[in-house]
Protein backbone atom coordinates (compact mmCIF):
# COMPACT_ATOMS: atom_id res chain seq x y z
CA UNK A 1 0.00 0.00 0.00
CA UNK A 2 1.22 3.41 -1.21
CA UNK A 3 1.08 6.28 1.46
CA UNK A 4 2.06 9.74 1.58
CA UNK A 5 5.34 10.87 2.78
CA UNK A 6 7.11 14.84 3.06
CA UNK A 7 10.70 15.45 3.41
CA UNK A 8 12.36 18.25 3.72
CA UNK A 9 16.01 18.54 4.06
CA UNK A 10 18.64 21.13 4.38
CA UNK A 11 21.84 21.39 2.07
CA UNK A 12 24.96 23.01 3.03
CA UNK A 13 24.83 26.46 2.40
CA UNK A 14 28.83 26.17 1.00
CA UNK A 15 26.99 24.76 -2.22
CA UNK A 16 26.77 26.43 -5.17
CA UNK A 17 23.17 26.93 -6.93
CA UNK A 18 23.78 25.10 -8.97
CA UNK A 19 25.45 22.25 -7.38
CA UNK A 20 22.60 22.84 -5.42
CA UNK A 21 20.40 22.19 -8.38
CA UNK A 22 22.05 19.19 -9.11
CA UNK A 23 21.73 17.63 -5.52
CA UNK A 24 18.03 18.13 -5.56
CA UNK A 25 17.80 16.41 -9.03
CA UNK A 26 19.98 13.63 -8.02
CA UNK A 27 17.45 12.75 -5.51
CA UNK A 28 13.93 13.53 -7.33
CA UNK A 29 15.79 10.38 -9.77
CA UNK A 30 16.54 8.88 -6.71
CA UNK A 31 12.93 8.63 -5.54
CA UNK A 32 11.67 7.85 -8.95
CA UNK A 33 13.69 5.00 -9.02
CA UNK A 34 12.38 3.49 -5.36
CA UNK A 35 8.95 3.84 -7.34
CA UNK A 36 7.51 6.84 -5.79
CA UNK A 37 5.15 9.52 -7.55
CA UNK A 38 6.08 13.04 -6.84
CA UNK A 39 3.41 15.31 -5.94
CA UNK A 40 4.74 18.46 -5.27
CA UNK A 41 8.28 20.19 -4.51
CA UNK A 42 9.38 23.40 -3.18
CA UNK A 43 12.51 25.33 -2.75
CA UNK A 44 12.50 27.48 0.02
CA UNK A 45 15.81 28.62 -1.14
CA UNK A 46 18.67 30.38 1.58
CA UNK A 47 17.24 30.48 4.79
CA UNK A 48 18.50 31.18 8.12
CA UNK A 49 19.16 28.07 10.87
CA UNK A 50 17.37 28.58 14.09
CA UNK A 51 20.69 27.25 15.74
CA UNK A 52 23.68 26.26 14.20
CA UNK A 53 24.30 23.28 12.16
CA UNK A 54 27.58 22.04 11.32
CA UNK A 55 29.02 25.21 12.39
CA UNK A 56 26.52 26.74 9.85
CA UNK A 57 24.06 29.67 10.28
CA UNK A 58 22.61 28.99 6.70
CA UNK A 59 20.96 26.08 4.48
CA UNK A 60 19.23 25.36 1.67
CA UNK A 61 15.52 24.24 2.16
CA UNK A 62 13.85 21.75 0.33
CA UNK A 63 11.05 20.06 0.15
CA UNK A 64 9.26 16.76 -1.52
CA UNK A 65 6.17 15.78 -1.28
CA UNK A 66 5.55 12.20 -3.28
CA UNK A 67 3.09 8.91 -2.94
CA UNK A 68 6.07 5.47 -2.02
CA UNK A 69 5.44 2.06 -0.65
CA UNK A 70 6.39 2.31 3.18
CA UNK A 71 9.84 -0.23 2.45
CA UNK A 72 11.48 2.63 0.32
CA UNK A 73 12.05 5.08 2.72
CA UNK A 74 14.42 3.29 5.01
CA UNK A 75 16.54 3.34 1.45
CA UNK A 76 15.99 6.70 1.13
CA UNK A 77 17.00 7.84 4.13
CA UNK A 78 20.27 5.92 3.85
CA UNK A 79 20.93 7.85 0.66
CA UNK A 80 19.99 11.01 2.68
CA UNK A 81 22.25 10.36 5.45
CA UNK A 82 25.32 8.95 2.86
CA UNK A 83 25.41 12.92 1.11
CA UNK A 84 27.36 15.15 3.10
CA UNK A 85 25.73 17.47 1.77
CA UNK A 86 22.49 17.16 3.66
CA UNK A 87 22.84 18.52 6.74
CA UNK A 88 19.19 17.97 7.93
CA UNK A 89 16.19 15.83 7.08
CA UNK A 90 13.05 14.79 7.94
CA UNK A 91 10.86 12.37 6.67
CA UNK A 92 7.27 12.52 7.83
CA UNK A 93 4.56 10.97 6.48
CA UNK A 94 0.99 12.53 6.10
CA UNK A 95 -2.29 11.51 7.04
CA UNK A 96 -5.76 12.23 6.11
CA UNK A 97 -5.57 15.62 7.49
CA UNK A 98 -2.40 16.37 6.58
CA UNK A 99 -2.92 15.65 3.09
CA UNK A 100 -6.16 17.58 2.94
CA UNK A 101 -3.97 20.79 4.41
CA UNK A 102 -0.99 20.66 2.37
CA UNK A 103 -3.81 19.98 -0.56
CA UNK A 104 -5.61 23.17 0.73
CA UNK A 105 -2.69 25.38 1.59
CA UNK A 106 -2.90 28.71 -0.76
CA UNK A 107 0.51 30.09 -0.18
CA UNK A 108 2.56 26.86 -1.19
CA UNK A 109 5.83 28.26 -0.11
CA UNK A 110 8.58 29.14 -2.85
CA UNK B 1 -31.16 53.04 53.38
CA UNK B 2 -31.04 52.31 50.25
CA UNK B 3 -28.23 54.90 49.44
CA UNK B 4 -26.55 53.20 52.57
CA UNK B 5 -26.36 49.32 51.28
CA UNK B 6 -25.39 51.12 47.97
CA UNK B 7 -22.00 52.46 49.84
CA UNK B 8 -21.68 49.12 51.35
CA UNK B 9 -21.80 47.59 48.01
CA UNK B 10 -19.04 49.75 47.03
CA UNK B 11 -16.88 49.40 49.69
CA UNK B 12 -16.85 45.71 48.57
CA UNK B 13 -13.97 45.59 47.02
CA UNK B 14 -14.98 44.63 43.26
CA UNK B 15 -14.14 41.07 41.09
CA UNK B 16 -10.83 42.29 39.70
CA UNK B 17 -10.05 39.20 38.15
CA UNK B 18 -12.62 37.96 35.92
CA UNK B 19 -11.55 34.66 34.93
CA UNK B 20 -12.53 34.40 31.12
CA UNK B 21 -13.06 30.90 29.88
CA UNK B 22 -10.39 29.03 28.25
CA UNK B 23 -10.81 27.22 25.53
CA UNK B 24 -8.91 25.13 22.67
CA UNK B 25 -8.20 27.25 19.75
CA UNK B 26 -7.78 23.71 17.48
CA UNK B 27 -10.97 22.65 18.80
CA UNK B 28 -13.06 26.14 18.27
CA UNK B 29 -11.32 26.69 14.76
CA UNK B 30 -11.82 23.18 13.69
CA UNK B 31 -8.28 23.10 12.95
CA UNK B 32 -7.17 19.57 12.44
CA UNK B 33 -3.18 19.89 11.71
CA UNK B 34 -1.11 21.69 13.35
CA UNK B 35 1.91 22.33 10.55
CA UNK B 36 5.37 21.88 11.80
CA UNK B 37 6.88 24.05 9.03
CA UNK B 38 4.66 27.16 10.07
CA UNK B 39 7.02 28.34 12.71
CA UNK B 40 5.73 31.66 13.30
CA UNK B 41 2.63 29.71 14.73
CA UNK B 42 3.83 27.42 16.97
CA UNK B 43 5.75 30.61 18.76
CA UNK B 44 2.44 31.08 20.10
CA UNK B 45 2.66 27.93 22.21
CA UNK B 46 6.53 28.61 23.60
CA UNK B 47 8.01 30.87 26.36
CA UNK B 48 10.86 32.99 25.63
CA UNK B 49 13.13 30.15 26.52
CA UNK B 50 11.80 28.21 23.45
CA UNK B 51 9.87 25.42 26.10
CA UNK B 52 6.67 24.57 25.30
CA UNK B 53 3.78 26.37 27.02
CA UNK B 54 2.03 24.15 29.51
CA UNK B 55 -1.98 23.22 28.47
CA UNK B 56 -2.67 25.59 31.76
CA UNK B 57 -2.05 28.52 30.12
CA UNK B 58 -2.52 28.27 26.34
CA UNK B 59 -5.80 26.33 26.94
CA UNK B 60 -5.10 23.88 24.52
CA UNK B 61 -6.89 19.87 24.59
CA UNK B 62 -4.71 17.40 25.48
CA UNK B 63 -5.63 15.72 21.76
CA UNK B 64 -3.83 19.01 19.96
CA UNK B 65 -1.40 19.47 23.02
CA UNK B 66 -0.01 16.36 21.81
CA UNK B 67 0.30 17.61 18.04
CA UNK B 68 1.69 20.74 18.99
CA UNK B 69 4.36 19.07 20.83
CA UNK B 70 5.01 16.67 17.71
CA UNK B 71 4.98 19.75 15.45
CA UNK B 72 7.57 22.07 17.39
CA UNK B 73 10.02 19.16 18.45
CA UNK B 74 9.88 18.62 13.86
CA UNK B 75 10.22 22.34 13.84
CA UNK B 76 13.57 22.68 16.08
CA UNK B 77 14.89 19.04 14.47
CA UNK B 78 14.72 21.08 11.70
CA UNK B 79 16.48 24.06 12.89
CA UNK B 80 12.84 25.98 11.71
CA UNK B 81 12.79 26.66 15.74
CA UNK B 82 15.52 26.59 18.28
CA UNK B 83 15.58 24.06 21.21
CA UNK B 84 17.18 26.55 23.32
CA UNK B 85 16.54 30.20 23.09
CA UNK B 86 16.77 33.83 25.21
CA UNK B 87 14.32 36.45 24.83
CA UNK B 88 12.43 35.09 22.37
CA UNK B 89 10.04 37.39 21.66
Amino acid sequence: MTKRYETVFILTPVLSAEQVKETVVKFKKSLKDAGAKLKHEEDWGLKKLAYPIQKKSTGFYHLFEYEMEGEGIANMEVNLKRDEKVMRFLTVSLDKHAIAFVESRPQRKK
Amino acid sequence: MAENTSEIRYLTPPNIELTREKYCRFQKNRIKYIDYKDEKFLLQFVNEQGKLLPRRITGTSLKYQRKVSQAVKRARHLALMPYVADMLK
